[in-house]
């Protein structure tokens, strides 16, 4: 009773990280490096570099968003590591510039070319991460079987015999999840776009 | 003509079933028009297939990936054999 106030709200609970956090954090990393191996290494050591810092954990924050936070940490180091093997990235300019473009100049210089791009890129790894959300908030079958059969893009038979159910159990299971994904997207998807 | 209209007529539970296979590409050309026929007159079925068809769309424009399968044993692995 009296240790009631310095009970954290959130604890860790590391041997649940893999099935609860690794493809969203995944998806995350891939998002913003765009290669597997490289994103898998990521994820892989932030789960170590969790396990390491667990008694820092002060139980404020959520587990994902902690575990988020260290991903974020060794994505700069990712770029870090390769900008330094690279040289420093340089951006060069023509300082023979129009005196009244003044203040839109470096703009210019060092604007994104793929911009057009980037609105759709950031719109899709939103909504990658959106369903991830709503994924995590299933029963683990239904999960399981609504990734297998839409994310993997695997046979119902090869799914049934897998996971040793009957076709219509299947599509239960895969109906049931459809259902709450819908109701799950249109609360957290299309209401804030 | 009633013959007929009975081989089409499905339950608001079967064309929803109908509606997740056609999804995934296994729905058959009966069932299909079958579905197609129920939409026709229920805002139900119209409704959930509407939400369907979205919801397949999303997936796909998301891109979602998932690790590996061994993958994921080999992270379990390191985390149990961390402490």
């Amino acid at each position: 009773m009296e240790t009631f106030t310095t009970v954290p709200k959130h604890k860790l609970n590391p041997s649940k990280w893999v099935d609860l956090y690794a493809d969203y954090l995944f998806n995350y990393t891939i998002s913003r490096v765009n290669d597997t191996i490289i994103a898998e290494d990521l994820v892989q050591d932030t789960f170590l570099a969790g396990l390491k810092s667990a008694e820092n954990f002060k139980g404020e924050a959520a587990e994902r968003t902690w575990l988020i936070s260290i991903l974020k940490r060794k994505i700069i180091d990712h770029y870090r590591k390769i900008n330094s093997n690279k040289g420093k990235a340089e951006v060069k300019m023509d300082l023979n510039f129009d005196g009244e473009q003044e203040g839109s100049w470096l703009e210019q210089k060092v604007a994104d070319t793929y911009d057009l791009n980037a609105e759709d890129a950031i719109q899709n790894k939103e909504l990658g991460l959106a369903i991830q959300d709503c994924l995590t908030k299933l029963p683990k079958k239904q999960a399981e079987v609504f990734i297998k059969k839409t994310i993997q893009g695997m046979e119902t038979e090869d799914i049934c015999k897998e996971l040793n159910i009957t076709a219509s159990n299947l599509w239960v299971i895969i109906h049931r999840a459809r259902t709450t994904l819908m109701e799950c997207l249109e609360n957290n998807w299309y209401k804030n776009e | 003509m009633s013959k007929k209209k009975n081989t089409l007529l499905v339950s608001c539970e079967q064309a929803k079933h109908i509606c997740d296979k056609m999804q995934y590409g296994e729905a058959t050309l009966l069932e299909r028009l079958k579905l197609r026929f129920r939409i026709m007159w229920c805002k139900a079925t119209k409704s959930y297939s509407k939400k369907n068809s979205d919801l397949t769309q999303l997936c796909k424009e998301a891109k979602i990936k998932t690790l590996d399968k061994e993958k994921k044993v080999e992270m379990k692995r390191k985390i149990d054999g961390f402490s």
